[in-house]
Parts: C-alpha cells; sequence; structure tokens
C-alpha cells in the first residue's frame, strides 16, 4: 500500500493523511503496526512460552532421573508432557520463528513494512490470547493430559473429564487464527511488496524459506483448526465425530491431525534451514553454493511434506499398502535434504569461514540436523517402525529434528540479527558459552535417549521398572537437560547484559553482510528504507559493495512515506475471542452462583467476546483508515 | 617427520612409536569406553529390541541394521566433509582478498541427489518387502493359536478363542507356534508391545480392529509393554509373554479349564471374596469379565502387571506381599485405575491379608 501511494502520488503527501496520534510506552506496544516492533512482541512472548516449556521439560527430566521416581504424579506428568510439547510446538518456536520473519523479511526484501500491518498486529494478539487461555489450565482446574497429538478416545470428555483438553482446542485454535492470518500476510508480502529488481529468484533464501512456509501454513492449518472444531464439538455439546458408539471413529482425529501435523514439522524447519542459509554465506564469505538448488528443495520437501503424513500411524494398522507408499514417500524426503546439507558444506569449501556466534550454531547445525534426519530414514522404514514407534528412539529423533535443528537455527539467527533487532551485539563470549553448553547438553540429552528406545523404553512414561538397564542413561539424560537449562540462563544474561550496554551497532556490524537489511542503520527508521533500493542481482548489498559502493542505489527519489496508523483494534478483536472462548468452554458447568451461571450457561459471556470482536471489525470496515505520511524534510532532518 | 625418525636410533625410534601408539590410544579410549557402553547396554535379553528373541523381531533388527549401516556411511561422509572444510577453510588472520565467489557445480548436485536416492532404493525395497511380509496375519492359518487381545485401563485381557479361555496379564504360548492375534480395546488406544519378540500395533475400537502375529522359537518370559498413552498408569501397563513347550501350553489350557482350587477354604472369607470380588472378577467359571481373570493368579509372574513376583527380592517382592501392597492401596500402585479400594468396599486388614494368602497360593498345576 505504501507503494502504490508512491506511484500516484509521487512528491505531494495525501492531504488528510497528516494528523497521527502518537502513543508511547505500553500503549505504544499494544496499537503498534510496524513491523519491527511486532516482531519483538513475538520474541518476548515467544521466549516466555519457551521459558515455560523448558521449565515443564525439566521437571519431567527430574521425575524420569531414577527409577519408581515419585517427584511427580502420573496425572501431573501427563498434563507436563502434554503441555511441554503443545508450548513448545505453538507458543515457543513458532512465534520465535514468526520474530524473526517479521524483524527481516521485509528488510530483506526493500519493503516498508508487511502487506498488511494491521492483520499483523491481528496475527501477534490472536496467538498470545490463545497461548495465554492454553496456559491458563494450569490455575483453573488441570491442563491438558492426552499429550500434544490429543489423539481420542483418551481427548475426549468420556476419559479427560476436566476442562484441560478444552483449553488445547480452543486455546490452539485463537493461536492458531494468529498463525494462518500471519501466513498469509507474508505470503502477500513476499509476493507484491519486493523492491524493483528484486525477482523471485533474487530473493535471500530466508525470504524463500519464508515464503514456502506461509505457504504450508495455508494448507496445512486449516486441517487442525477443523480437527479442533470437531474435537470441541464432541467435547461440549455432545457431538459424535469420534465416538465409536454413535458412529464416530478415532482413527479419523489421528489422520486430520497428522495432515497437519507433518507438514508442521516443515513449518518448523524450513525457516531454519532459511536461517543457515544466510549465515553460512555470510560468515563464509562466499555466495550459497547451489542457490537454484536450494530452491527447488525447497518446494519439493513442502510438496513431499503433505505427502507422508500416515508415517505417523505405521502402528494403527492401515495395511501393508498404505504403509509401503507412506515408507517409500517419506524417505524420498531424505533427498531433497541431504542436497541442502551438501550445499551448505560447499557453500564454505574455499571460503573463509569466520567462526563467530552465530556461524557456531549454524556449523553446530549441520552435523546434529543430519543426524536427525538419518534416524528419520531409519523411522520411515515401516516395520522398522513398529518397533521405533511411540519409544524414546522417537523421542530422540524429534528432539534432534528440532532442537539440534530448529532451535540451534534459531539460536544462529537470533545472534545473527540482533544487532539488526537492536542495534546492539550481543557478547560474543557469553554467546560462545551458550552455544558449547547448549550443544554439549543437548546431545547428552538425546543421544542416550536413542538406546533407551531401542532397549525398550516407551514414551510417554512417567516412571519405570528398575533393573532395565534404563537408569544411567536417564541419569546422564538428565544431567544434559540441566547443561541445556544452564545454556539458556547465559543467553538470557548475554541479552540482559547488553541489553544496558549502548545502542551503537554498525549498519553492517558483521562486516560481510549480503543481503539489503544490512544496508540500512541497526535498528532501522521506522520506515526502513528511506528510498527503495534498487536490486541489481542476488546478494543485492554484497554485489553494491563489491562493485565499490558503500549504499544501494536507489530506485525512487526522496518523497513522502506513507505510514500505517497504529490502532487498538487487533487486541481488542483478539480479547474478544478470548473471551469468547472461555464463555464457550465453560457453558455446560454448573456455577456456585446464580449470575455467573446464567452468564455462562446462556452464552452470555461468549456472545460479549464476540461482540467485542465483531464490534471491532465493524469499526475497522466503516471507519477509513487513511494512514499518515513522514515528510522529505523530517526524512533530511534525521540525517540518515 | 620421517626425516627425523629416520635419523634417530632404533630404540628411539621404537619409544616414539610407543608414545605414538599411547597418544593414539589416549585418543581412542573415550570412544572405546563409548563403544563399550553401547556394546554392554543392548538390554535385557527379555526386553530389548536389540537382542530379538523371533522372527519378527529378527525382521525388524535386519532392516534397522541395513538402514543404519547406509546411514552410518552417510554420517561419515557429511561429518568428514564438514570437518575438513571447518579445519581448512577458516579465516586466516590478516585475509582480505575475497574468496571466489561458486555459484554451484551441475555436476556434483546431480551427483548428490542420485546417490540419496539410490540409497533410498536400496532401503526401499527390502523395506517394502518386509512391510508386506507383515501383513501376513495367520488369521486363517489352522495351526496358529488365535488370542484376541483387549487393551483396557491399565490392564489386558487374552482370549484364547479356540479354547474358550480368558486370562489376564500373562500371555501364555506354545513355543515355536504361531500366534495370530486380533486386538481391540475396550476403552481408549492401547499399543501391544514385546520388543524381543516383534513390532508393536495399535489396540483401537470396533471397526478398526488390528490383526497381526508373531512366534517365539525359544521358552521363556518375555516383557511386554503399552506403547500409546491411555492414560495416568499408561508407564505401568505392562505384561508377560510366557513361552512353553506345546505340553505345556496344553496342560495349562486344561487346567485354565477346570481350575483345581476354587474359592477360600475359609467359608467367611470365601463369602466376601464372592460377593465383593467376583462381582468384577472371574475366577474359573464363577463371577464376572470386568476385570482380570483370576484363575490361577499365584502362578502369574506379576501383580497388576507391574508389582513382579520375585521370591529373592531382587526384582520384586514375593507374590503374597505383592498381593498385599497391591490390595491395600491399588490407587498407590497404579494411579487412575479402576479398581474399588477393598477397604471402601468393607473389607478389613485381615480380610484383605487372607484374600491375599488365599490367591498368592491359587496355583496352576
Amino acid at each position: 500500500m505504501a507503494q502504490a501511494a508512491h506511484t500516484l502520488n509521487p512528491s505531494k503527501p495525501l492531504g488528510h493523511g497528516h494528523s497521527v496520534k502518537r502513543h508511547t510506552g505500553l500503549m505504544d506496544w499494544i496499537t503498534t503496526v510496524d513491523h519491527k516492533k511486532i516482531a519483538i512482541l513475538y520474541l518476548i512472548a515467544g521466549g516466555l512460552f519457551f521459558g515455560i516449556g523448558g521449565f515443564e521439560a525439566i521437571l519431567i527430566r527430574i521425575q524420569l532421573i531414577k527409577p519408581m521416581n515419585s517427584f511427580l504424579d502420573a496425572q501431573t506428568f501427563n498434563e507436563l508432557i502434554t503441555m511441554h510439547g503443545t508450548t513448545m510446538i505453538f507458543l515457543g518456536v513458532m512465534p520465535v520463528i514468526f520474530a524473526l520473519m517479521n524483524a527481516v523479511i521485509p528488510l530483506q526484501i526493500g519493503a516498508r513494512d508487511v502487506a498488511f500491518p494491521f492483520l499483523n498486529a491481528l496475527g501477534f494478539w490472536t496467538f498470545l490470547f490463545g497461548g495465554i487461555l492454553l496456559n491458563l489450565s494450569w490455575v483453573m482446574g488441570g491442563a491438558p493430559d492426552a499429550g500434544w497429538t490429543a489423539y481420542t478416545p483418551l481427548s475426549t470428555s468420556t476419559y479427560s473429564t476436566t476442562h484441560g483438553v478444552d483449553f488445547y482446542t480452543i486455546g490452539l485454535q485463537i493461536a492458531g487464527l494468529g498463525t494462518l492470518i500471519g501466513g498469509i500476510n507474508f505470503l502477500a508480502t513476499i509476493i507484491t511488496m519486493r523492491a524493483p529488481g528484486m525477482s523471485f529468484m533474487r530473493m535471500p533464501m530466508f525470504a524463500w524459506t519464508t515464503f514456502i512456509t506461509s505457504a504450508i501454513i495455508l494448507f496445512a492449518f486449516p486441517a487442525i483448526t477443523v480437527g479442533l472444531v470437531l474435537l470441541t464439538f464432541d467435547r461440549i455439546i455432545g457431538a459424535n465425530f469420534f465416538e465409536v458408539g454413535a458412529g464416530g471413529n478415532p482413527i479419523l482425529w489421528q489422520h486430520i491431525f497428522w495432515i497437519f501435523g507433518h507438514p508442521e514439522v516443515y513449518i518448523l524447519i524450513l525457516p531454519a534451514f532459511g536461517i543457515i542459509s544466510e549465515v553460512i554465506p555470510t560468515f563464509a564469505r562466499k555466495r550459497l553454493f547451489g542457490y537454484s538448488s536450494m530452491v527447488f528443495a525447497t518446494i519439493l520437501i513442502a510438496f513431499l511434506g503433505f505427502m507422508v503424513w500416515a508415517h505417523h500411524m505405521f502402528t494403527t494398522g492401515l495395511g501393508p499398502v498404505a504403509n509401503a507408499l507412506f515408507s517409500v514417500s517419506t524417505m524420498l524426503i531424505a533427498v531433497p535434504t541431504g542436497i541442502k546439507i551438501f550445499n551448505w558444506l560447499l557453500t564454505m569449501w574455499g571460503g573463509q569461514v569466520r567462526f563467530t556466534t552465530p556461524n557456531l550454531f549454524a556449523v553446530g547445525f549441520i552435523p546434529t540436523f543430519t543426524m536427525g534426519g538419518v534416524t528419520g530414514v531409519m523411522l520411515a522404514s515401516a516395520p522398522a517402525d513398529f518397533q521405533f514407534h511411540d519409544t524414546y528412539f522417537v523421542v530422540a529423533h524429534f528432539h534432534y529434528v528440532i532442537v539440534g535443528g530448529l532451535v540451534l537455527g534459531l539460536f544462529a539467527g537470533l545472534h545473527y540479527w540482533w544487532p539488526k533487532m537492536f542495534g546492539r551485539m550481543l557478547s560474543e563470549k557469553l554467546g560462545k558459552w551458550t552455544f558449547w553448553t547448549f550443544i554439549l547438553g543437548f546431545h547428552l540429552t538425546f543421544f542416550v535417549q536413542h538406546f533407551l528406545g531401542l532397549m525398550g523404553m516407551q514414551r510417554r512414561v512417567f516412571t519405570y521398572l528398575p533393573n532395565q538397564h534404563f537408569d544411567v542413561l536417564n541419569l546422564v539424560s538428565t544431567i544434559g537437560a540441566f547443561l541445556m537449562g544452564v545454556g539458556m540462563i547465559i543467553f538470557l544474561t548475554n541479552i540482559f547484559l547488553t541489553s544496558r550496554k549502548p545502542a551503537d551497532a554498525a549498519a553492517d556490524p558483521w562486516e560481510d553482510g549480503r543481503t539489503l537489511e544490512w544496508s540500512i542503520p541497526s535498528p532501522p527508521p521506522e520506515y526502513n528504507f528511506k528510498q527503495t533500493p534498487l536490486v541489481r542481482g542476488i546478494d543485492a548489498f554484497w554485489k553494491e559493495k563489491t562493485a565499490g559502493h558503500t549504499e544501494m542505489t536507489p530506485a525512487e527519489p526522496v518523497g513522502s512515506i506513507h505510514m500505517p496508523s497504529a490502532t487498538m483494534l487487533p487486541f481488542l478483536m483478539s480479547v474478544g475471542i478470548f473471551i469468547a472462548g472461555l464463555g464457550f468452554m465453560f457453558s455446560r458447568d454448573e456455577f456456585k452462583s446464580d449470575f455467573v451461571g446464567f452468564m455462562f450457561n446462556n452464552y452470555l459471556v461468549t456472545a460479549i467476546g464476540l461482540l467485542i470482536t465483531f464490534g471491532s471489525m465493524l469499526m475497522r470496515s466503516l471507519f477509513d483508515d487513511q494512514g499518515w505520511h513522514i515528510e522529505p524534510e523530517e526524512l533530511e532532518g534525521e540525517q540518515i | 617427520m620421517t626425516g627425523k625418525i629416520q635419523k634417530s636410533t632404533n630404540s628411539e625410534k621404537r619409544g616414539r612409536l610407543m608414545m605414538k601408539t599411547w597418544q593414539a590410544v589416549k585418543r581412542l579410549l573415550p570412544m572405546t569406553a563409548i563403544f563399550g557402553l553401547i556394546l554392554a547396554g543392548c538390554g535385557r535379553e527379555d526386553l530389548s529390541v536389540l537382542r530379538p528373541q523371533g522372527p519378527a523381531a529378527e525382521s525388524s533388527l535386519g532392516l534397522m541394521k541395513l538402514s543404519i549401516a547406509i546411514m552410518v556411511v552417510v554420517l561419515l561422509i557429511v561429518f568428514s566433509i564438514a570437518a575438513y572444510v571447518i579445519i581448512r577453510f577458516r579465516r586466516k588472520p590478516g585475509q582480505q582478498e575475497i574468496p571466489k565467489q561458486v555459484e554451484g557445480n551441475f555436476k556434483l548436485e546431480v551427483l548428490w541427489t542420485v546417490i540419496p536416492l539410490i540409497l533410498v532404493v536400496v532401503l526401499a525395497v527390502p523395506t517394502v518387502k518386509a512391510v508386506f511380509a507383515a501383513g501376513n496375519d495367520h488369521a486363517n492359518d489352522k495351526n496358529a493359536i488365535k488370542v484376541k487381545v483387549t487393551g483396557h485401563q491399565f490392564w489386558w485381557e487374552f482370549e484364547y478363542t479356540d479354547y474358550g479361555v480368558k486370562t489376564a496379564q500373562d500371555l501364555v504360548i506354545p513355543k515355536g507356534k504361531d500366534i495370530a492375534f486380533e486386538l481391540t480395546t475396550a476403552d481408549v488406544l492401547h499399543s501391544f508391545w514385546v520388543p524381543s519378540l516383534s513390532g508393536k500395533i495399535d489396540t483401537n475400537p470396533a471397526g478398526t480392529i488390528n490383526r497381526f502375529s508373531f512366534s517365539a522359537p525359544n521358552e521363556g518370559v518375555y516383557r511386554g509393554k503399552c506403547a500409546e498413552l491411555c492414560g495416568p498408569s499408561h508407564g505401568l501397563m505392562e505384561f508377560k509373554v510366557k513361552s512353553v513347550s506345546e505340553d505345556a501350553f496344553e496342560q495349562w489350557i486344561a487346567s485354565m479349564k477346570s481350575p483345581v482350587a476354587v474359592l477360600p477354604e475359609d467359608p467367611e472369607l470365601a463369602k466376601t471374596f464372592k460377593n465383593q470380588c467376583l462381582k468384577c472378577h472371574a475366577i474359573g467359571d464363577q463371577g464376572l469379565a470386568v476385570g482380570p481373570n483370576l484363575t490361577g493368579i499365584g502362578s502369574r509372574e506379576a501383580i497388576a502387571g507391574i508389582l513382579l513376583n520375585d521370591d529373592t527380592g531382587v526384582d520384586g517382592a514375593p507374590i503374597e506381599e505383592n498381593l498385599k501392597t497391591w490390595l491395600h492401596d491399588p490407587q498407590s500402585v497404579k494411579p487412575g485405575n479402576l479398581m474399588p479400594n477393598p477397604k471402601d468396599l468393607g473389607l478389613s486388614d485381615a480380610e484383605i491379608d487372607g484374600i491375599a494368602a488365599y490367591l498368592a497360593n491359587y496355583t496352576l498345576d
């Protein structure tokens, strides 16, 4: 939209768009539509949930430190494993991914914001309120306890009698709405807002993986939403989608869940691939090896990702034909993934590799993720999976992929882009400590779990008998988990100490920045680019630097910049959905107070929530928001 | 280096070689230690996937070995290239010239697309073969023993459909014979897993009933587990598979059909037992089949699947003690299980101990 306004009226601002209400403090954060601030919001919220999920993991590991431990009771343990998985996937790592996408993508493609800044804010707030709702379950009668996969019938109201699973279904629907909105937004942004000259095949790899990830979100999230709606109906208003006695089918849930759940794995890992593809070339001072095959591999992985869901269900009993087909299709994913691994290695070949903290994480990612990848191929073989399935071998595998892959990638990305986001360099010394403690702790925790699984320890057990050769390996695993915790604490210390230093990071603090974000100040001004840059090739900024330029060639004269207005509406809409969800969840409960009972049982609370949401939508539709402009004089005054 | 060695005397040479060997040993020590740990840690014979005791588990392990072999090769290649690159292409101090910007290499990229494809085919062919082999469930095999497995929260019921015998927790099978299973659940999903004999399969509700089969060529007791989250005591939902000789199996079936002792000798205790316990449990031809069948419980390997009977006290406790532990407070042993606390049913401590003693001595011939 910003650019459309420009082409219409390049020098003169629109007359009525001037007045702008500037908020400060908390109100600024609640009303912001700036992608850079939303990135920070995502990072804080995601970091908070990641911390909660990590704490849950530590509790789980303490319980498993020795056989027949009684640190936690069985019910609490099941709640912890459910919430650990759900929180980490939906509320921990995904928001941090979105934080990096928001912070980086508009800058990388030379845009002033995302395509729909309002939706961007809405996406964040719905995610946050969904996440809060889910975590409220701890203090409102018990957390969900049926595993993050919530297999029916265990998750139906017959066998899970608290409101736990309701918090799961409704919280995830609300949070999922935010993810879907975010995905659509990035699709539109990348399709429409690339700077002049930036063709698709000149996009940085992180922009590519964000694009493909968003496409996967667009197709995968509706599936889980439908599943969650059906389960909500079963639980709250007595429908029978998964009720065997009434003709329902619990296996249906497994299909719906994994048709979402497997692509979700690629939603998580592809952005990490993108980050690694940015960090490694920067610190090898070499362009990405085999760029076009990287793009091709990304698309192929996304496509195959939708064809393999039933490999999570080999032991469900789908029959030999399905098992054989899904075995082979799963193995095929190894091919494009292998292409990526070798391309990264060959990027470093002949380069000048510098081991900064981000690059340590990126280089550490390659062997670690490869280990997760090869166990993935082993799991793909259905007859072998009959043994692996639902054991600690699987736990080890997916932690190698998600922690050893995605989380290492996120650490690489956070250390790499931290100066761009906050204008401050994280301490390299503490960063390296983070890396070594975290990766050592990680391998200590999860490598031994492969063997636990093979020796007969099934997953999701709250305790185990002695004399099964499990004791030592579990002890090692718990020690490793604590070491990972130490790594996280060092990282937080690093953030804290860095925040107290002056914000003096250079525009290109790593000195070898290749992409557009390094051509503008750290942190970038509100409008990102004073003049939209002209892109003349892949690695646009590097290309200009090697041509002897210090900055990008502008694609337009300095002119007034159209900015979207800050607004409270996305926040209000999310509050409304939150209230509606909570109201619906408790609509069949009995309450001591007549008034409260009246409000809930007649769906009045739900109605009030929906009224807030729809009222806000109406406001948004009826009152035109023209935005506001930053004038050339202001731009010059800031001496950029 | 070689020049230096040539100049030195023989003894020096030997000394240096020994030093070298020692250094190499020192370097290899952690690795040897790890391998030692792994080899020693293959797990229990009656539990570990790595020590298969039957053809089904062997077939799975065979595929695992093949895939591990392929994957170790892949890992070695990736690790060596990574190590080489990391060491060889470090940025040296003062290095300023820009490295050559390589776009890609068509031949190399084709190479690392084709080789993985070949590796995938190498693994896919035996996988598909084994998948279809595993599909042979022996359901129509006259020589196979048919067993209907029903998962309950949190115990296992085994019904020998051809013999009309029902039991719980201990699955007794004749060695060497194919056992044709039909698996279902009475409540939530469970997964039936005897790692040393075979892979697992889920117990689904009616409409999606699973069938599969395995056999145990050797006599022995194997540990089985539930492998699908099924509630609080999922981790405690264990069972045993007892592989016995064919004669012993026939004898076991016969004594299950007409058990010797039926009720406690003490008439008062017998009355309590009948009025309370047999409302859910069955013993011989008496009682109901809501809870686990108790016929010949004194001969079983464990109480409630998890309290192992071991008179030596190494792996568990004597059976009578286990029964007392269980009967005095079932929830503390298996949280979330459906058995009412006998004390809530009005049984006194003495009665509970009496029933424990009776059950402990209620063995089959």
